[in-house]
């Protein structure tokens, strides 16, 4: 007789970054979560594409939900990274403004930037913008610093918080896609590809399938409306060009075209936004990268002799509301986690603090007595040591990006090896520097072969 | 600290020819260090034949050309697995191995870093970005080295020499050609590429085409093609991005020595000696690109060059005469003339068009044309520039210009 399936106590749809970081707060409060995920790998939809910036909130709604859970992450993120090995690039960030019509919006950001508790705000004069960014097109009239706006790792964070919680219990199940669910008694039963779940809450942390995911509790109150943003990433030679998140002033619909460094030394130029209907790809498009590129090259002009290494498309799950829609059910043991917007890298362990406040306060206590164990992800940014330069760091498989045999072997065992290319790309950066795998990738495929849903094995000697 | 007498960045033809005609000219101190865990370059996973006549009198294929190549080699210190991470003034070369970092100077140390194909992402190629998408080197790795069938049907997009030889190492992998693509009037490679693609693969070849999207979320499901107006979907699950060589240069770009934004290479003179004269560049890391054999040629020729310089009889690069290509000319290479002239160029000067076109191209000193000559130009081929070096006065550039015939 087949044992009788496990009662979670919570059961998270969605493997992104918000569901990883709510994932590790209900697991540390001791609660029995299993996380489900459709993907062969978490960070597979929205996650897996965005600007990688950690944000003060100087620009977000006043008062709103968002704005909390920005400030809340914000400060988590810098409490916990270090237990973790994330990285912190503390570039700040500068808005310029290139015309007199963004100039005499600059006072009003920074008002705004106070009211949002972010202090340190202030406006520059061009002598210091320059100063600070020197290689910055000539023709700015000025512009507002915003020092605490920096840049992380997309990736190992959320992945950091995912192996967090399995250290303290958790449960991920990929590959595993929530079909349904119903209420039986006091608990959900939920028909996934890979069998049926019980959970006594279940969490829609669902991203670009988060109305979709709700509609097994109650009709969506919100409709997921994908938008799309595409990047383009310049190589490493260009990362000395810009010291700052350099964004420009936004207008009502978009906050614009940023160009920053990444935390892998890269130089990244991007979002676009544009509304689409899918929810599982998002494709590029050569005249919006030759605009992105034309755009980096007008704010920065040497760019002219840099080349591309790569380009990407992310999706946020953006819906009819301004704001994040998040709330209890309590008669139906459910909690909405909606419409997390570009801002959920940083807002996700705040998102997660919210949710459990509202699990404590509608479904049962959490216990936080429990000392946390901390479960450091391998680093891969740029400005701090990487495994190749450690003294027996063996083997480099990736040229471009340094990334070692041993890496790639661990990221492909313990307890979340990666599920796919992809997450073993986001893992590790192998094959994603400048030759996008010209010289690494059949060692890559030899290493994972049989390991990967995508990549094929070895074939026979013919 | 050992100061070797040549340091050799690549044991591709290039490095390895440069190191064995040192050491057959007396030079007794010659390292060569290869990132890669094998030495022998692209030849290495090149399966088809075509390789080794000038060299060693026999048609080998890649591995077998490339194994000669080492075992010429045999008694000279070649490292592999080991990364030239940085590039310093003095010879000095911060390196990683699995013996940790160190850094490995030599008196000079030649460049032979190769040459590599532009991926998708770098041709912003729309749509999106699923497995299938290769180049021609990784799919001749993923299939010669890896022994994997990465894909079963593909689309080859391009028709420079090296798209023809995805057309083999499809055959050895089983892998269907579907069609190859160009945007172009013609076929770029020599006749007769694609009539051996039409009747001995099988293989459409469709001109005045381009790529407008890849399809398919997880594995590629089809390429998007326009031709005359029209678009339509060729069904496959694999893409093959064929040539648009680009010299591997990123070390030398943050480096102090200078790139020629024409070629993406070191800035060389005849002698293949880089803006700091302890460093020389040999193969394709000079230009986007030659066949094994020229790149071999290359290493040997720049290693007597280099051998000259160890003893002091290499002239110094006093006085630099700049060559500058006028569009439609893509560059000149070397881009430097070290006068006076007396030694043999280690490297013939050389151009190439950015597009088909017939005309006059021509060598000028001033307003006097040093050389001309008056023909059919097609790009992706190399053009020689024999002018006379020894006369040219006391200029200070000479420009390469072209015009356009009246007729064409």
């Amino acid at each position: 007789m087949e044992p009788p399936a496990p009662l979670f106590d919570v059961a998270v749809i969605g493997g992104g970054v918000v569901g990883c970081a709510i994932l590790r707060r209900l697991a540390l409060g001791g609660a029995e979560c299993v996380l489900l995920e459709r993907s062969a790998d978490l960070l597979a939809g929205a996650s897996k594409g965005n600007s990688a910036l950690l944000h003060t909130g100087f620009d977000a709604p006043a008062n709103s939900l968002e704005l909390a859970c920005m400030r809340a992450g914000y400060r988590e993120y810098l409490d916990i990274r270090v237990p973790l090995n994330l990285p912190l690039v503390e570039t700040g960030g500068i808005v310029v403004a290139w015309n007199d019509e963004e100039l005499v919006k600059l006072p009003a950001i920074v008002e705004q930037a106070h009211a949002n508790h972010v202090t340190d705000v202030r406006l520059i004069d061009t002598a210091e913008l320059y100063a600070r960014e020197p290689n910055l097109a000539p023709g700015a009239l000025g512009a507002v610093l915003i020092p605490g706006e920096h840049v992380i790792d997309p990736w190992s964070a959320p992945l950091a918080y995912a192996h967090q919680a399995l250290a303290h219990g958790a449960i991920v199940r990929r590959s595993t896609e929530v079909q349904g669910g119903e209420r039986e008694d006091d608990h959900w039963l939920l028909a996934t590809t890979t069998g049926e779940i019980t959970a006594r809450v279940v969490i829609n942390a669902a991203g670009l399938y988060g109305d979709q995911i709700e509609s097994i509790a109650r009709p969506a109150p919100f409709e997921i409306r994908p938008r799309k943003g595409q990047f383009v990433v310049f190589d490493k030679p260009a990362r000395e060009l810009v010291y700052s998140i350099v964004l420009p002033v936004p207008t009502a619909r978009t906050k614009g075209v940023l160009v920053c460094p990444t935390a892998y030394g890269n130089l990244l130029i991007g979002p676009t936004a544009e509304d689409q209907e899918a929810r599982d790809v998002a494709t590029v498009d050569e005249d919006a990268l030759e605009r992105l590129i034309e755009r980096a090259r007008t704010l920065v002009p040497a760019l002219a002799n840099h080349t591309v290494n790569a380009v990407y498309a992310g999706l946020r799950p953006a819906t009819q509301f301004k704001d994040y829609q998040i709330e209890a059910l309590p008669d139906r043991s459910w909690i909405t986690v909606g419409g997390i917007r570009s801002t959920g890298l940083t807002s996700a362990l705040g998102i997660a603090q919210h949710v459990a406040d509202l699990y404590a306060q509608h479904f049962g206590a959490l216990d936080w007595t429990a000392e946390p164990i901390w479960t450091p992800v391998p680093n891969l940014c740029e400005e701090r040591p990487r495994r190749w330069q450690e003294p027996d760091a063996g083997e480099i498989v990736c040229h471009c990006e340094l990334v070692t045999r041993h890496e790639i072997e661990a990221a492909l065992s313990g307890p979340l090896p990666a599920g796919d290319l992809g997450g073993l790309k986001r893992r590790t950066r192998c094959m994603m520097g400048r030759c996008q795998g010209f010289y690494c990738s059949w060692r890559v495929a030899q290493l994972a072969a049989g390991r990967l849903t995508d990549v094929p094995a070895a074939i026979e000697e013919r | 600290m050992t100061t070797h007498d040549v340091l050799i960045l690549g044991a591709g033809p290039a490095g390895l020819a440069a190191a064995v005609e040192l050491k057959r000219l007396g030079v007794r101190d010659v390292v060569v260090i290869e990132r890669e865990q094998q030495a022998g370059g692209v030849p290495r996973h090149c399966g088809h034949l075509g390789f080794g006549w000038k060299e060693f009198r026999r048609v080998l294929s890649g591995p077998s050309y490339a194994k000669r190549l080492v075992q010429a080699a045999a008694g000279i210190d070649v490292r592999t697995g080991t990364t030239a991470l940085s590039l310093e003034p003095g010879g000095h070369v911060h390196t990683v191995s699995p013996e940790g970092q160190a850094t490995i100077t030599g008196r000079r140390v030649l460049l032979a870093l190769g040459t590599r194909e532009t991926p998708r992402s770098a041709r912003l190629v729309s749509g999106s970005r699923p497995w299938g998408v290769f180049t021609t080197g990784a799919l001749q790795q993923l299939v010669y080295l890896a022994r994997t069938q990465p894909c079963k049907r593909a689309v080859i997009v391009g028709t420079e020499l090296v798209a023809f030889s995805n057309l083999l190492t499809m055959r050895h992998a089983g892998i269907k050609p579907v069609a190859m693509i160009e945007p172009g009037d013609h076929v770029m490679a020599p006749a007769p590429g694609d009539w051996i693609a039409r009747i001995a693969f099988a293989t459409r070849v469709l001109t005045r085409t381009r790529v407008v999207a890849i399809h398919g979320t997880r594995t590629v499901t089809g390429v998007e093609i326009e031709r005359e107006g029209e678009r339509s979907v060729l069904a496959c699950d694999g893409v093959v991005f064929t040539g648009r060589f680009v010299p591997e240069a990123a070390i030398v770009k943050v480096s102090h020595i200078a790139l020629d934004a024409g070629t993406g290479g070191p800035v060389v003179d005849q002698y293949g000696r880089c803006s700091d004269p302890d460093y020389f560049v040999a193969g394709n890391l000079l230009r986007p690109v030659e066949a094994s054999w020229t790149a071999w040629g290359e290493g040997r020729a720049v290693a007597h060059a280099i051998a000259a310089s160890l003893h002091g009889a290499l002239p110094a690069a006093t006085r630099l005469i700049a060559l500058e290509p006028q569009s439609p000319v893509r560059y000149v290479c070397p881009q430097r003339l070290a006068a006076p002239a007396p030694l043999p160029a280690a490297l013939p000067f050389n151009a190439r068009m950015v597009h088909a076109t017939r005309g006059c191209l021509r060598v000028l000193a001033g307003k006097r044309v040093v050389w001309n000559q008056e023909r059919r130009f097609l790009p992706e081929r190399r053009i020689d520039l024999p002018f006379d070096t020894t006369h040219l006065g006391s200029t200070e550039s000479l420009a390469v210009d072209f015009a356009e015939s009246a007729h064409s």
